[in-house]
């Protein structure tokens, strides 16, 4: 009877490879690509020892550690001990991520869709989609560790040697076995994809967390977060082996829980009760702007967080770098020398640019939120009861103009912040945020564009992406390809004075500012007259 | 008074006519059904009505102002209910009734908490987690609770069971006793028997009828079953004579309305001793008039 609980697990499996046929092989070339695409650039970027000692130091401040782990081997900073203190942790959360997304779609998220209700009403046992899906991701991160180890062993570089990548590989395929479990567990636990797909990265991000601080302050701790015993196996400097079968015997124990739960509970039922929603609209719900923040609040929030961060570990950074600079000769290439600058205070305004750019994508979400809406058919809703479609696409350009001035100032201050703490002579705060806020023009051009794109041809709207990617290459590589200079002068990014290096230049920023005004303007009244998808 | 006119309303996209010159005209307290097969331009023209298409050529009011110009000021008075609702998963079903409300204007709280409880929908729970019907539900409750002049309803009831269709039907009644319109696209027919003073039919983007139930009747033919003393005999030579089919001791055929006086007359000379008549339903009704153009051509030339 046991052995019916089983039944054709074995087509399952080979119908879920079947389904991701494209997404796991995209994960496992996107994962394993990176990794020896660092690993390769690491060779070419710090080749004497005395840049990589360089390298080290800036590595041994307290965000850093926080942010890639503890540094072991940092005294002899080898190819291999870089590649583990500096990509191991980084790439292990990503293959977790992986983990997470594929296994909560393929448990809990076709379980509310109804997929699984027709899989079991067909000659199936009752445990075989779990053990399916856990059978073909365990399959997958082995996979994964193998190819990652033989891939570096190939690479043939000194310090990487066979048995500390075959640990490196072997580490990301428990942590993934790990994550494949926790997310199985959660399966069973709530009743919705999104739910299992949140609790499970609440994890990963706690997990995280609590090793980042483990890390920095408190050894303990640090070994109760599974991402710290990743640290722990000391790829490439003395290799320890056995935090890895630690994961994996929890891996067993989380999995058994797992599959109880799963044979006790009825289908389409969890054991977390879900949340009473709300009988009524909160007052600010109850108009197109409230509802458009409120759509987006998420998004929104996760995005000020992650600029935020994103601004305190460049910031951090900041501390030791002009001895850095000058033992490497790619990244001077970056930048022009000024006289009367460190080099310090230009990488600040090369920073400020990639971080402005950075900070444009989330009001250009902002703005094409409006195009997803439409494709769902729930502008009608809308359109059909008392608003113009100024106030509508109105309420999406004052979210999205607000996003830019949030998000940029979040990043700037933050870089400021941790630039104050580990720069020797520092600069005041103001300058940084100087710095950085005299960009909102250009992200003004930005978002006139996608709103002049959603009013004219929402379908057109990869083309305010290509942009923003072209400036991206244009404005952060500029000084290393050498490109003539209307090629760069063609993104708006590159019309924004570099302060506090550059003088201050009214004209430009005004003139970007009409440009920006203009393009809304014209998307605005386009919006007006034209059809809406249905 | 007309509500609502549409006067030679066309919508091309590229070459293809969605809307090839629709007339409609909906009166002051009358439900108007609008009946036609997919894709013949039901939804086109609700969407032209309520200025989210542009119409490329033609005229259309409501309440006497252009519905693409005045979009918003006509809005106010409108409740519109689509056929597939799409909602946003991460709100209430509550939430998205109160916003749907507020957008229009004045919210009607008791309203909104009888219809919530005649509807039986759980409020509380997240669009995500609701059947297409109860979706319907939520578009629906919105556009009852709020107090509006003219509903247009695209197959409002598509997903409902027969007992929300109940009440959606007291609803429209109710609305119509009170003085309001209804325009009602709909592929139910019985529903659209029931509660529909206007008809009118299009196909490939025409309308190519309209009227009452009672005069689209006078259109087509009626079912009779006869019985009589003697076997009729060249029943179907009589003009106006279709479909004959031999019964036990009887016969059956269908008559068109204008030659009924000549059949009657022709059968009574064989002796009537029952007669049964069925008036067409809108279902024969719609049939006739969906079947492709060699089907007309049958009919028209009634054998």
């Amino acid at each position: 009877m046991s052995s019916k609980l089983y039944e054709k697990t074995g087509i399952l499996s080979t119908f879920i490879l079947r389904q991701d046929r494209f997404k796991i092989p995209i994960w496992l070339i996107s994962i394993i690509g990176f990794t020896l695409l660092v690993a390769f650039s690491f060779t070419s970027l710090y080749s004497s020892d005395q840049e990589r000692m360089a390298m080290a130091e800036t590595m041994v401040n307290p965000a850093m550690v926080a942010m890639v782990g503890i540094g072991y081997g940092i005294n002899n900073y080898t190819f291999g001990a870089m590649m583990a203190h500096q990509m191991l942790l980084l790439s292990a959360v990503v293959v977790g991520m992986m983990s997470i997304l594929i296994v909560a779609r393929h448990t809990r998220t076709e379980e509310e869709d109804g997929q699984i209700e027709l899989i079991r009403s067909l000659p199936t046992g009752r445990l075989s989609t779990l053990t399916a899906t856990s059978l073909v991701m365990v399959g997958v991160h082995i996979v994964l560790g193998l190819l990652t180890a033989t891939g570096l062993i190939f690479m043939n570089i000194e310090s990487v040697d066979v048995e500390g990548s075959l640990l490196y590989g072997a580490v990301l395929t428990a942590t993934g076995i790990f994550f494949t479990s926790v997310t199985a567990l959660f399966a069973q636990v709530s009743e919705s994809g999104r739910g299992v797909a949140g609790l499970s990265m609440s994890v990963l991000g706690a997990a995280y967390l609590i090793r980042a601080i483990g890390d920095v302050s408190n050894e303990t701790l640090a070994w109760f977060s599974p991402l710290g015993w990743v640290t722990r196996t000391e790829v490439y400097v003395t290799d320890i082996w056995w935090p890895i079968f630690l994961m994996a015997a929890v891996a067993v124990v989380i999995f058994i829980a797992a599959f109880y739960l799963s044979s006790i509970r009825d289908l389409q039922s969890g054991f977390l009760p879900s949340r009473v929603g709300k009988r009524n609209a909160s007052a600010f719900l109850q108009s197109p702007f409230g509802l458009a923040l409120r759509l987006q609040r998420t998004g929104i929030i996760s995005w000020a967080a992650g600029m935020l961060i994103l601004g305190l570990s460049y910031g951090s950074v900041l501390g030791d770098l002009d001895s850095f600079f000058e033992s490497n000769d790619m990244v001077t290439g970056l930048l022009r020398p000024v006289d009367g600058f460190s080099l310090t205070e230009q990488f600040i305004t090369l920073l400020m640019a990639v971080i402005s750019m950075i900070c444009t994508i989330p009001p250009l979400m902002a703005v094409f939120k409006l195009k997803g809406e439409e494709n769902k058919n729930r502008v009608e809703h809308l359109l059909s009861r008392a608003v113009s479609r100024w106030r509508l696409i109105g309420s999406y350009l004052l979210i999205a103009l607000v996003n830019s001035f949030v998000m940029l100032s979040l990043a700037a201050f933050g870089m400021g912040m941790a630039g104050l703490a580990v720069m020797e002579d520092p600069i005041d705060l103001a300058t940084f945020y100087q710095a950085g806020i005299v960009y909102l023009p250009a992200m003004w051009v930005m978002i006139g564009l996608a709103v002049f794109l959603v009013g004219v041809k929402p379908s057109l709207s990869s083309i305010a992406w290509l942009y923003l990617g072209y400036s991206f290459i244009t404005v952060y590589l500029g000084g290393l390809f050498q490109f003539p200079e209307w090629v760069t002068n063609l993104s708006p990014f590159a019309h924004i004075p570099q302060l506090p290096v550059d003088e201050m230049q009214y004209t430009n920023v005004f003139i970007l500012t009409i440009v920006a005004a203009l393009f809304m303007a014209a998307g605005l009244l386009f919006y007006r007259k034209r059809d809406i998808k249905g | 008074m007309a509500i609502l006119k549409t006067k030679n309303l066309t919508k091309k996209y590229g070459d293809f006519k969605a809307l090839d010159g629709v007339d409609l005209e909906v009166n002051e307290g009358e439900i108007y059904g609008f009946i036609g097969p997919n894709g013949a331009g039901k939804s086109t023209t609700i969407r032209v009505l309520l200025g989210i298409l542009k119409a490329t050529e033609g005229e259309a009011h409501i309440f006497g102002k252009d519905a693409w110009e005045e979009a918003v000021e006509i809005h106010k008075r409108i409740a519109y209910v689509p056929g597939d609702v799409n909602l946003w998963p991460n709100l209430t079903g509550g939430e998205v009734i109160d916003l749907f409300m507020k957008l229009r204007g004045a919210k009607q709280q008791t309203l909104r908490e009888e219809l919530i409880r005649k509807f039986d929908l759980d409020p509380s729970k997240k669009c995500r987690t609701y059947s297409k019907g109860n979706r319907q539900k939520v578009a629906l409750i919105a556009a009852f609770a709020s107090d509006a002049d003219l509903y247009i309803l695209d197959e409002p009831t598509s997903g409902l069971d027969p007992l929300m269709e109940r009440v959606f039907q007291d609803c429209v009644l109710e609305a119509k006793k009170n003085g309001k319109s209804v325009l009602l696209s709909s592929h139910i027919l019985s529903e659209v028997e029931k509660l529909c003073d206007q008809i009118g039919i299009i196909r490939q983007g025409k309308i190519i009828e309209t009227g009452s139930l009672k005069e689209l009747r006078h259109l087509t033919r009626t079912t009779l079953y006869m019985e009589t003393r003697v076997p009729m005999k060249g029943l179907s030579e009589v003009k106006g004579v279709n479909d004959v089919v031999g019964k036990a001791g009887g016969v059956s055929f269908q008559v068109d309305s204008e030659h009924m006086d000549e059949v009657i007359q022709y059968a009574s000379s064989f002796g009537v001793v029952k007669i049964e008549s069925a008036p067409p339903t809108l279902e024969d009704l719609f049939m006739r008039h969906y079947e492709g153009t060699e089907a007309s051509t049958h009919l028209g030339g009634g054998q």
